[in-house]
This record gives structure tokens, sequence and C-alpha cells, in this order.
């Protein structure tokens, strides 16, 4: 990899993006290096499922040839970006991290690709989950687990570990996630990142494979604040294919960073995720960070929001109920796997092979859980409860919101676990998704940006903020603005901690720097 | 199958009170589908008329067509009904393989219609009023064919194909409350409820209700309880049997007055009845047991989390409600009178379903004098002949372009026949099937005076009788002519030229 290149792939999209538009680099180099990184750390980390690279090179030529006949580009046209593999492709297998689904690739593309691709961005690959979106580690993915480039010993959260992977690795500046309980927000959280759950209905989910319905949310992930803006300015907006999609007619997120100021902003401490449960060292980077904005000028209180204690039991009830009939598709009579059990049988026997050899472990207990959630006798006492707090919690955040502009929290209680850690104990990875839940159940954006490494294990540590419904400009304000501070004080970018994961290929791009 | 043992159905009503309940399901003629932008059409090539919402494909949202809900809100207003504000759809879980996404998208506990009542009127002209308990909407299931197996059912078929060409066309099923009082006319209040259904449907415009094509299907649900003396309480429901696959008005009266019979005969030999689905075969004339079904069926209903809530403005609603057509009954009373009919041809025309028929035939430019004699004579008689239904064999517009043909003189009545059949049996429209048959009636009076010269010439006592005024001899010559012209002549014109040339011989 020459220094040119090592460049490439570190800048931000912003940056390459400039670059692109000047013609100073083209899409075709930009790509190129980036296919380049996933050749050499992809098997260390595997965030990618699939790569095309002719794809992905004829798409950035065609973006080139379009910009060399004076064409009028969008300002990220050629600029390469990672799709999680929820999200439908008609080029591409989408999987969705199962078995189920393997090699299938869809006839029609997602609302989001087709605004990409009108964007002229690249898409470069589609990256490892876990199965459905079932985790928070990206270790229940069919296709083996994702490793965190800080430590490859490590989960790099879940369920979007790929896409969050990819762009803490540099294989790719942007990606697209999906969160329904905290799958962008943790993420970016363990590694370093940055990952955006936008307001619900502010992103079309047609095309993202449902995994619970009224929580599901695409969002964007990066290296830096502006450049998920600059992707959410264009996946954002109303999609008749989508009912639940908003018809707002919404502002530059971009232009919201680039104003970014927390003068006079009065920000809320969720005081019920900030203490105990969470990881010392990890809150010692997030007073820093609530320092740094009180010096800036923010003022910062102390907010309740008592029915968050009942949050994640409602989530795990409602998520399941609703995950149990959207997986329900997934028989084998119209497309993906099918197996026919020893002798023939019925089509409910072909079904029921299927599914037993197309679902792992986690999907399998969300199903069953759903199922009973939502079974006659059971309805009112599990699902009927859960819709109950869910509404508590809109409540408890509206309250918030009548006295704050945004509210603050870690983003999860601990840094990156390891690889293998939780095996066997679902509820000890289910409370992983503490903080990022309740964002869902509301149906509020959330933002998760890097605040420094713990000081227990110098790992990765995110702050989450959150804004009313519809606000998502507020926390690319606070967001664009911290990271500012932080870096101010730093001197440097979080990220270019990271440690090398392809040390020859650092080594030569120092010799060509001297 | 062993042949099930039946009582008398007169009998049967000594012991028994029948209780009837109907679910009705009209597939509306929407342009495109009920969450889909495919068109809403279905035969044809399977799978064709598809997108990835109907076939259920990973990431695909359903979005409702605004259409079928501006349907549903004038079917619930012409059925009585309140208008939810708000009404909600809700996923029906069960897995099946025409059901593309293995559930159905439905209303469940907030329908769109509800609590209505339509006014039914019986064969000896008794007004019956039926109380609806709700009307909602939904989507239809794909179509399956079982190949193999000598039931063309599911069980003993050896595969099973697909077509979902039909999945999501937009349905509103009609379901009326528990029906009592209906006595011995069960069988023809059944018939009499679907056709004031169809005929509601028919007048707004919203389906092409033809009972053969499914486009309304009836499901009729029906239990027996046994009569207790003057002064005591009544006795408990009996359990019900619920009857589908009832394609057409004549069968929903002979299922119901069968499964009366079925019911009062087992009950009465101290069996009890199974609740579940019989299938009824229009063949014999019999119910057969389908699957189980039990209150407890659990599809583990929650709301459809990918729509929003129906939220109707209180304008639409009354912009719909002013739109609305006359009531059936209403329309009875008035057409009776435009039509000029008496009481008996009228009743004829309503018990036999085809007050529709005739009317569109009315409105395509036939006299009502020739549309009912056409729909209650010859076209009922090819019916009964096929085992069909009237309305399926052929279109009003196809009556009516007949009746103009016989008015201009270029077909009789006996010609007319034949081109019926040839209309029915798909030869084209009566006007090309007098072409291609060559039908037409002769018209050419220099080939009459040919004829009737002949015949006259054959037949010179006749002739004499005819000069000497005894006209009714005619007759013998009109015969030979009419046979010499094969039938292809107008015999009044014939009888007037045989009377010209005798005279002028």
């Amino acid at each position: 990899m020459t220094n040119h290149d090592h460049e490439l792939i570190r800048m931000p999209a912003s940056a390459l993006a400039e670059k692109l538009t000047s013609g100073e680099v083209s899409s075709v180099e930009a790509t190129r290096a980036h296919l380049d990184r996933i050749g050499a750390v992809d098997g260390e980390v595997h965030a990618f499922l699939h790569t095309d690279p002719a794809l992905s090179l004829r798409a950035a030529e065609s973006i080139d040839e379009r910009r060399a006949a004076g064409e009028s580009l969008h300002p990220l046209a050629g600029v390469p970006i990672a799709i999680k593999d929820v999200i439908v492709t008609n080029d591409m297998p989408t999987t969705s991290g199962s078995k189920i689904l393997e090699g299938w690739v869809p006839p029609y593309d997602a609302t989001v690709m087709q605004k990409l691709r009108a964007a002229g961005l690249v898409p470069i690959g589609k990256t490892n989950m876990d199965e459905f979106a079932m985790g928070s580690s990206t270790e229940h993915s069919a296709y083996g687990p994702t490793h965190n480039p800080w430590d490859l010993e490590r989960i790099p959260g879940g369920s979007g570990g790929g896409s969050a992977a990819a762009v803490a690795s540099f294989e790719a500046p942007l990606a697209l996630g999906s969160d329904t309980g905290g799958s962008i927000r943790q993420p970016a959280h363990v590694t370093g990142t940055v990952g955006v759950k936008p307001t619900y209905g502010g992103v079309s989910r047609y095309g993202a494979i449902a995994l619970a319905s009224s929580l599901d949310q695409i969002g964007p992930v990066s290296r830096t604040v502006l450049d998920s803006a600059l992707l959410h300015d264009v996946i954002g907006g109303h999609d008749p294919r989508d009912s639940t999609s908003l018809t707002d007619e919404w502002p530059s997120m971009a232009e919201a960073v680039r104003r970014a100021d927390v003068k006079g902003l009065k920000i809320g401490v969720i005081t019920e995720l900030d203490g105990d449960g969470f990881q010392p060292g990890l809150l010692e980077r997030f007073r820093e960070a609530l320092d740094l904005l009180a010096a800036a000028g923010a003022e910062i209180v102390d907010v309740s929001l008592p029915s968050l204690e009942y949050a994640i039991s409602a989530y795990y009830l409602i998520m399941p109920a609703e995950a149990s009939s959207n997986l329900a598709k997934f028989d084998s009579v119209r497309f993906g796997l099918r197996v026919n059990p020893p002798g023939g049988g019925t089509v409910e026997d072909v079904m029921a092979a299927t599914r037993e050899v197309g679902f792992g472990a986690e999907a399998k207990r969300r199903i069953i859980l759903g199922t009973y959630a939502l079974s006659a006798g059971y309805y009112d006492a599990y699902y009927g409860s859960a819709q109950k707090v869910r509404t508590l919690v809109q409540r408890d955040f509206a309250a918030a919101f009548a006295g704050v502009d945004v509210l603050v929290s870690p983003t999860a209680p601990t840094t990156a676990f390891k690889l293998g850690q939780n095996d066997g104990d679902p509820m000890a990875m289910y409370l992983n998704d503490i903080a990022t839940i309740p964002a869902n159940l509301a149906g509020i954006p959330g933002i998760s940006l890097p605040v420094g490494l713990a000081t227990e294990d110098g790992l990765p540590v995110g702050i989450q903020f959150l804004a009313p419904a519809r606000e998502d400009a507020r926390l690319y304000g606070v967001g664009g603005a911290l990271e500012r501070l932080l870096e101010e004080k730093w001197g440097h970018t979080l990220i270019s901690q990271a440690p090398d994961l392809a040390p020859g290929e650092m080594n030569a791009a120092e010799e060509g720097a001297v | 199958m062993a042949k099930a043992q039946l009582m008398d159905f007169d009998k049967a009503l000594e012991l028994f009170e029948p209780v009837l309940g109907f679910e009705v399901h009209v597939e509306l003629n929407t342009k495109t589908k009920m969450f889909s932008d495919a068109p809403n059409y279905f035969g044809g090539e399977p799978n064709t008329n598809i997108t990835p919402v109907d076939l259920g494909l990973p990431g695909s949202l359903p979005v409702v067509n605004g259409e079928a809900v501006r349907y549903s809100i004038s079917l619930g207003l012409a059925l009585g009904c309140s208008i939810a504000p708000s009404s909600r759809f809700a996923r029906k879980n069960y897995f099946y393989p025409d059901l593309a996404k293995n559930y159905q998208i439905s209303q469940f506990d907030e329908p769109i219609a509800f609590g209505g009542s339509v006014d039914v009127e019986l064969p000896d002209g008794r007004m019956f009023t039926v109380p609806i308990e709700r009307a909602h909407m939904e989507e239809d299931a794909g179509k399956l064919t079982h190949v193999g197996g000598a039931t063309g059912r599911i069980q003993g078929a050896e595969y099973s194909l697909v077509d979902y060409n039909r999945a999501g066309v937009p349905l509103v099923e009609i379901v009326t409350d528990i029906i009592y009082g209906a006595e011995k006319d069960a069988p023809e209040l059944a018939k009499a409820y679907v056709s004031t259904i169809r005929d509601i449907v028919v007048a707004l415009g919203i389906s092409d209700a033809r009972m053969e094509r499914g486009n309304l299907r009836c499901d009729a649900n029906i239990s027996l309880r046994p009569r207790t003396a003057p002064g005591e309480p009544p006795a408990k429901l009996g359990t019900r049997t619920e009857t589908k696959n009832v394609n057409s008005l004549r069968s929903v009266e002979r299922a119901i007055r069968y499964e009366i019979q079925r019911q009062a005969q087992i009950l009465a030999d101290g069996g009890t009845i199974i609740q579940e689905t019989r299938h009824w075969h229009e063949d014999t004339g019999t119910t057969s047991a389908g699957r189980p079904k039990s209150d407890a069926d659990d599809y583990r209903y929650f709301p459809e989390p990918d729509l929003l809530p129906v939220v109707p403005s209180p304008e639409l609603i009354e912009e719909l409600r002013a739109a609305l057509p006359e009531p059936p009954a209403a329309r009875r009373r008035r057409l009776k009178q435009e039509w000029g009919f008496t009481d008996l041809e009228f009743q004829d025309v309503q018990n036999a379903g085809l007050l529709v028929e005739v009317a569109e035939t009315v409105a395509a430019g036939a006299s009502p004098q020739a549309a009912r004699k056409w729909w209650s004579g010859e076209i009922s008689r090819l019916a009964n002949a096929r085992e069909a239904e009237a309305s399926s064999l052929v279109s009003p517009a196809d009556v009516a372009a007949l009746v103009a043909l016989v008015d201009s003189g270029a077909l009789n009545d006996r010609l007319a026949r034949q081109v019926l059949e040839g209309v029915i049996d798909g030869e084209g429209t009566p006007q090309e099937v007098v072409d291609a048959r060559g039908l037409a009636v002769v018209s050419d009076d220099g080939a009459l005076i040919a004829a009737i010269d002949e015949a006259l010439a054959a037949q010179p006592d006749v002739l004499a009788k005819i000069k000497d005024g005894k006209v009714q001899a005619a007759g013998a010559v009109i015969g030979a002519v009419m046979k010499a012209m094969k039938g292809q002549a107008d015999a009044a014109r014939v009888r007037e030229l045989v009377l010209e040339r005798a005279a002028a011989s």
C-alpha cells in the first residue's frame, strides 16, 4: 500500500469527498485503496460477509466518467460505503447474517440503497452482523464473529459489529447500520466510532430485513460526526413505500455540525444510567466529557427517568413478539434455504426442517419467546404490559425534554468484552443494551461518539446523546461540538490511536513518508 | 365417505330452531392490491402480478390502498354501520404456503365498520332484518392447486402449486351477528341475504361480485337448538358448523337446508355436532368434514407495526355517505314500478337472483319485459340444464344486443335462442354469432316470394281454400316456406306475403 493509499483510507469521508470533487483523487483510486485494505486486514477483522471488487470498481468508474463529462455530482459521489447485510441489495447477496438466506440475491434494492446509488456513493460490500440483528456482539452471526480492531480478542459490538469494525479499521469511511435496541450506537461505543439512530420514521425501512418493525431504524456509521451527518442527509426523508416514514421536511444535519455550539444548551444527565453497573474507568471519561461541555457553556443538570428500570423487560417482550411474526416468512417456499426431511414430508415438515437448520440458537430463542408472549391467555400479561411500559417510557422522555434540550448517558455499561465471555448467558448480553434500548422504545434519535479510552483497559468509550423525536439536528450539533472540544484537548482523533492491523503496510507507508 | 342420514326438513324444524351466521368475503375491484402497487388482477400466467410485497420478500413493507379504504367505508355505510374514527390493522399469524408472509394482514379488534343491519326480502315478500356485527378490511391469500390425489385437496396430493397473483387482493369481510328467527325460511334467508349483499356491492360499483369467480364468497355458520315447551327458558345454543366453498346463491340455500337436515338427524340420534368447517360439494349437494375449528384457534393477533391506524376524515365519510346508491329494498320498489312488472313477475326475477342482470340489461337498452323474458326464461332454462348460475352464462350487454336483433326483425325467437347458445358457448357477441353461423332472418322478399309461389303451386287445394277466404289454411303454406327457408324467415312477414300472392294468383 502506498503512502497515498494509506492517506486515502484514513481520511474522513468529508475530506475524501472534497478530493473527489476537486478531481485530485478518482473514485476508482479511493475504492481500490479501500478494497486493498479489506484484502489486507479483513482476514483478521472479518467485518465483511461479501465484497465484489469488480462490481464496486465499475460503480466507481462510472462516477469518474460522469465527473469527467462535467456532470454536477452529489458532494459524496464516489465515496465508498459498507452496507450492513440487513439491507437488501439487488446486486449482492443479502443474508441478514443467517444461514436461512445464504446466497440470496434480492430482486430489489432497499430505498436507502436507491438513495445511495442516486447520490453516487460506491457500495463496497456487505458487513457482518448478529443473525437477523439479534445480539450485541456479532457472535450470533451464522458466518462467524467480527473482531474488534482495537483488540481482536474482543467483540466489536452488535448487531452491527461488521459496519463499525469496517469503519474503525479503515476498510470503509462510511457504513450503514440498523438500530433496533442499540445496534448502531453500541458498536460505535466499543470501536471508537460514531453511530446515529435517527428518529423512528426519519429514514425509510423499506428493504431493511425486519427484526422488530416498531423499533428498527437505519442509520449512519462513520469515524466523524460530520461524516454521519453527511450520510444522514443522503438517506433521510419521506418514502411512500414505508407507511411509518415521516413526511417532515428535514434540516441539513451537516449544517448542524458545522454550526455546532453548546453555549446555553441544557443537557440532562440520566441518573438511572450513571453509576451502578457501569465500569468506573468508563464513567471517568464520561464525566470529563461533561466537564468539557460545561466549560464550553452548556448547562448540565440531573434528570430522572424512573420507568427506565422496566425498559429492558418491555423491550425483550416487544422485540421478540414482532420478530416471531417477521421471521415467519422464512419458510423455504419462496426464497432462501430449503431442507427436505429424510423421506420427504408435508409442506409443514419441510418448513419445520428448514427453520430447524436455518435459524441459529438466538433466533430460535427469540421466536419462541415472542410466540409465547403473543399467545392467547398470555398476550395481556406480556405483550400488553410491555406496551404499557413503552408508553410510560415515552412519557418519561416527554417530561424530561420539557426541561432539557438533550439527554446524555454512557452508551453502554462496559467497554468491549471478550469474545465468548457471555456465551450461555443471554441475560448478561441483554443488559448491555440498557442505555440504548429506551430510545428505540420511545422512537427518539440517539448518537454515540467516542470520548476516550477507559482507564482500566484502554478500550474506547462512547457517550450517548438523546433528543426529542424529529430533533436529530440537535444531536449533530452537540455531538459535533463535543468532538471538536475533545480533539482540541487531545491534539488528535481517537481513532488515530487504534492499533495498526497491518504493521507491514504501516512500515511501507512510513518509509514512503520519509 | 358414508352418506349422511338426513332428517326430513319439516320434521327438523319441528324439533329444532336453526340459528345462523354468515361471513361474506367481498373482493374489491380496486386498481391495485390492498398493500402493494401490483395490478388487482388474477388469473393469467401464475406469479406474474406480484411485487416484493405480495411475495412477502424480506425487507418489503405494506402500504394501505386508499381506494380500498374508501370502498370499505362506502360498503360499511351501505350496511348501516358506524365507521370507526380510527381503525387498525393486525397480523393474523399462521403458517400456510398460500400466505406469503405466514401472517395475514387483517383487522381484528378495531374494524373499520361495525354495528349495522341489512333488510332482506324473503321470497314471500316479507322483510327480514339481518344484524351486521362488523365489516373489516384484509388481504386475500394466494391460490393453491393440489396436484395428484383423487380429491384435488391437500390431503393425498403429490405436490402443490402456489400462484401469488391473488395474494394481496383487497377483501372486505362482512360478519353478521347471530341471526335468530329465520325458522323454516333459513335456507331462503341465506340466499336472499347473500343476494342482497351482492346487490349492494354491485350498486356501489366496488366489486365484480361474480360468485363463480370467488369475487363474493360466503361461509355459512349454522347450529340447531332444541325447542322447549312454551314458558320454559330457551335451550343453550347448539354447536355450529361453518360451511365453506359455497359459490352460488343456489348453493347457499341448498347448503343451509342440507346442514339443518344433517345436524337434526345426528342430534335426534343422540349424537353430537363437531365444531368444524364443512366443505360444500356442488355436484353431490352435500357437505363433508374439513378441519376442526375451535374458538381457541390461536392466531396470535397483534397490531400490525408496519402500518399506521386508518383515520378517515369526517368529511370523507360524509362525502361517501352522500354518494351512496339507494338501498336495495327501496331500489326494488322503484324498479318494480318503473318496469311495470306484476308482483309475480317481479318476485320471479327477484327470487331467481336476477334483479341485477335484468336491471343491467334494461340499462343496456332492452325493454324490461324482453329482459325479464330472456333471463327468467331461456337463460334460466340453460343455466339449470348446465347446472350453472344464469349470471355466469352471458352478460347483460349481450342479452340487450340479442333483444335488439329480435326487435329489428333480424332474428326471430327461434333463431335468437340459437344465437344465445352460440354466445354462451363463447362464439362471440350476438352479432358475431349471427354472422358466423349465418343465422339472420331472410328479409329479402324476392327469395320469400319465390319460395311461396313454389309452395302454393305444390298445394293447389290450399291455394283454392285461401282464395275462398279460409285464411287459416295458409298455415300449411307458411310451414312449407319456413321449412324451405330453414327457419330463417319472419313468420309474420311470410304470412302477409302468402295472403298477397294467393290473392294475386
